[in-house]
């Protein structure tokens, strides 16, 4: 369970939101909306530990009863979506999951799990390709298998379906949704379309 | 469209002139260098092609010491510049993205990056100068070293400059090119959106520096490739410097190039040529070596990227923020004692400071300083002048008829900085004297032009494509054409960087030594030709002076290029 606890944002002695309180359980997603600058993508750069240093912050985060707040941003095992994809170009399809992929998991095995995953997301024999030579779509699919493959404990959601035509968006929506719960993995969502709060069937916060 | 068309056609010929100033000496310089170098030179007796030139010069006993030497202190400096630039970088990015940091370390990291833009600005020669004064057995170093710990009332027998192995050379050129590079770095990050891959990083269990070089290295070094090579070369082929830090017997290639030019037998300016020639092998062929190595330790380090060991770099990135402190310390220290030196009547060794503090090294030489302090602002502001209309003429030419400048033309403008400038300057003086144009200041602004021009186009060419498209336009549609639009909108806008370009164009102007000895012809006398012809003497009163004021002038002209703008613009919040 993520447990946000009194969490507010201050920058320049001004709050954003009243202090927030959400209880994300496992295999739910919970979904934030408000207009741009209310402070979503801030609320999860602070979850992720990447917030500017010039917000100020109180309040508790705790991901299964581990308070995280002072942790840095890679100890803190949160996955993050983006509205981009943002696949590192300087890697193969397959070399971007085997970039998520903890190092424990040695040699064979490696390619065998990245071939399994690429299957998952009907990409199966893609993994020598460039990413820049995929479909908007495609890219999306890599992207959420490269975070679910570094194994977090929850997952945000950064309006990933915005940039996405409206046939594959609902296709993309389901996808993460039904991955996060298989997963289960509690799951914050940050959107400004309605529809996307109405898919996803949880608590809806606004802010 | 079809009628400001035409009215900006005229706009071609400044990039053909461009090109054309460019090539024309390089080209020319070439030849010049190559026909002596095989045995072609009428005037002193040579009337046929062969390689015999050569074949003497393979049996001087001081060049394989040399050549060995220059390679050496060449790809060493580099390779360390390159690694603390990439290592700092990495630092600064974990820094400025991530709320993590311990805030103490943030404040000292903004200094060091203040501390950074007025560096790349100070002339190679004089921060060689300050290291001396600090490094010296009877140095800065030393003397705190002793006077505080062990006692010596002599200066220690050890050699720390000129050592035999080109250390201090290669430390001096780190000095100077360590925040050049890492500069050239942190203006690249943005284009591959570094900081929203930081966050993914660390986001799957990456730490901030280890998500650095595994995903923004391999990003931005494609970004940064002309300005290594440009290092690399610069090192290879570095005369001052290697003049005031390197070695003297043998010295580096191309030291020796430059003695044995000023010998009075004029039969060894075969020799000249030859080793110009062979020092434009060695750098094409180091550079060949260094990309060669890129590929190599790609290979190497592609399956490292992907193996998923997470690991925190905290020694690692502690180790580098030590050592870049040190570094850009030494570098501010360096300058202190050059103006100390220049403020001292009585500086005995072991005192930590001056005994008596004067002007009087200032008065004496307050005639022979207003007389080179002159010359080089006037080449300076030439050439800057000249440097800012042609590459404004270039990049309008490039924007209205939507003539991009090519890849195959950046190159054309790096060119300059990677041939070595021993190499064509040789060649370009061998035909300025054929054609009774050397020693003519048009020549000096010429020659200094061709390595201000890349670095004004450099500076100025992405904010000027980076400017919002749709200001032009809209002043177009206003009825303005493109000449007003130029002066009234482009300008105005972009007067900051115009004038930031300007004055790393005059601190390149101001730094140059070589074309200066070369195209002057002995005629004109700069603070950099006067700074290491005292560097030779013993007087170090007088070399803080002309060093000193050396390292002032791009300073002061840097100073300018960031206030002015501020203050013009104090009430227009968008633009300061």
């Amino acid at each position: 369970m993520l447990k946000l606890e009194n969490i507010s944002l201050i920058i320049n002695s001004k709050a954003l939101f009243t202090a927030l309180n959400i209880e994300v359980h496992a295999g739910q997603v919970t979904t934030v909306m408000g207009p741009s600058g209310s402070g979503k993508s801030s609320l999860l750069a602070h979850l992720c530990g990447t917030l500017a240093p010039v917000f100020q912050t109180s309040g508790k985060i705790s991901l299964h009863d581990r308070v995280i707040n002072n942790l840095p941003p890679e100890a803190r095992k949160i996955g993050i979506l983006f509205q981009d994809d943002l696949l590192f170009p300087h890697l193969s399809v397959g070399e971007n999951l085997a970039f998520a992929l903890p190092a424990i998991i040695k040699h064979r095995e490696r390619k065998n799990i990245i071939e399994q995953a690429l299957q998952e997301i009907e990409l199966s024999g893609m993994s020598e390709r460039d990413p820049a030579g995929l479909s908007g779509g495609q890219r999306a699919r890599v992207a959420l298998m490269r975070t679910l493959l570094a194994e977090p404990q929850a997952l945000l959601l950064d309006e990933p379906f915005s940039k996405l035509d409206l046939e594959l968006r609902g296709r993309f929506r389901e996808l993460v949704f039904s991955h996060a719960e298989k997963n289960n993995l509690p799951v914050l969502l940050v959107t400004h379309d309605p529809a996307d709060a109405k898919a996803a069937g949880g608590p809806i916060i606004t802010l | 469209m079809g009628a400001t068309l035409r009215s900006v056609n005229y706009l071609s010929v400044f990039q053909r002139l461009t090109q054309l100033l460019l090539l024309l000496p390089i080209a020319a310089g070439l030849l010049g260098a190559f026909f002596p170098a095989f045995g072609y030179f009428p005037e002193i007796g040579g009337n046929q092609l062969n390689i015999d030139v050569f074949r003497e010069l393979l049996k001087q006993p001081a060049l394989p010491h040399s050549v060995r030497l220059t390679i050496f202190s060449g790809i060493t400096a580099t390779l360390i510049s390159l690694c603390f630039a990439l290592a700092l970088a990495a630092m600064f990015s974990q820094v400025e993205y991530s709320s993590q940091s311990k805030l103490k370390f943030n404040r000292l990291f903004l200094m060091m990056r203040r501390g950074l833009i007025p560096l790349i600005a100070v002339p190679h020669a004089a921060m060689a100068l300050g290291l001396v004064f600090l490094i010296a057995p009877s140095g800065w170093l030393i003397r705190w070293v002793s006077f505080s710990l062990m006692g010596w009332d002599t200066p220690p027998e050890l050699i720390s400059v000129q050592d035999p192995l080109g250390l201090s050379l290669i430390f001096g050129l780190v000095l100077k090119e360590t925040p050049y590079l890492l500069l050239m770095i942190l203006a690249a990050l943005p284009q591959i959106r570094a900081a929203e891959y930081l966050r993914i990083g660390q986001s799957l269990g990456y730490g901030a520096f280890r998500s650095w070089l595994k995903l923004i290295l391999p990003q931005v070094y494609p970004l940064i490739r002309l300005p290594v090579f440009a290092v690399l070369a610069f090192s290879l082929s570095v005369v001052d410097v290697s003049l005031i830090l390197g070695p003297t017997t043998p010295p580096t290639l191309s030291v020796l190039i430059l003695r044995w030019l000023d010998n009075p037998d004029l039969s060894m300016r075969f020799f000249a040529s030859a080793g110009a020639i062979l020092l434009l092998g060695i750098t094409l062929g180091s550079l060949l070596f260094w990309r060669i190595a890129e590929w190599f330790v790609l290979n190497k380090f592609r399956k490292w990227l992907t193996n998923g060991k997470r690991g925190s770099d905290n020694e690692a990135a502690t180790a580098v923020f030590v050592s870049g402190f040190f570094l850009i310390t030494t570098a501010f220290l360096s300058l202190l004692a050059l103006a100390f030196w220049s403020l001292s009547l009585r500086w005995p060794y072991p005192h930590v400071l001056p005994q008596t503090w004067t002007f009087r090294n200032w008065e004496r030489h307050w005639n022979s300083l207003q007389e080179t302090a002159m010359t080089t602002l006037e080449v300076g502001i030439l050439t800057v002048v000249l440097a800012l209309i042609l590459v404004v003429a270039c990049l309008e030419n490039e924007q209205w008829r939507r003539a991009r400048f090519s890849i195959r033309s950046e190159w054309l403008l790096y060119l300059p900085l990677l041939i070595p400038q021993a190499t064509f300057l040789l060649g370009v003086q061998i035909l300025a004297v054929r054609f009774e144009l050397d020693g003519t200041f048009l020549l000096l602004v010429w020659s200094h032009l061709l390595f201000v021009l890349p670095y004004v186009f450099l500076t100025l060419a992405d904010p000027w494509r980076k400017l919002d498209r749709r200001y032009p336009i809209i002043a177009q549609c206003l009825g303005a054409s493109p000449l007003q639009i130029l002066f009234r909108v482009k300008l105005p806008l972009l007067l900051k960087p115009l004038l930031v370009a300007a004055a790393i164009g005059f601190a390149v102007s101001v730094a140059q030594y070589l074309p200066t000895i070369f195209a002057g012809g002995g005629r004109f006398s700069t603070l950099t030709t006067e700074a290491v012809s005292y560097a030779a003497g013993a007087d170090r009163r007088v070399i803080g002076v002309y060093g000193f004021l050396q390292a002032l002038f791009p300073w002061l002209a840097l100073l300018l290029a960031l206030s002015v703008p501020r203050w013009l613009y104090r009430n227009r919040a968008d633009l300061s």
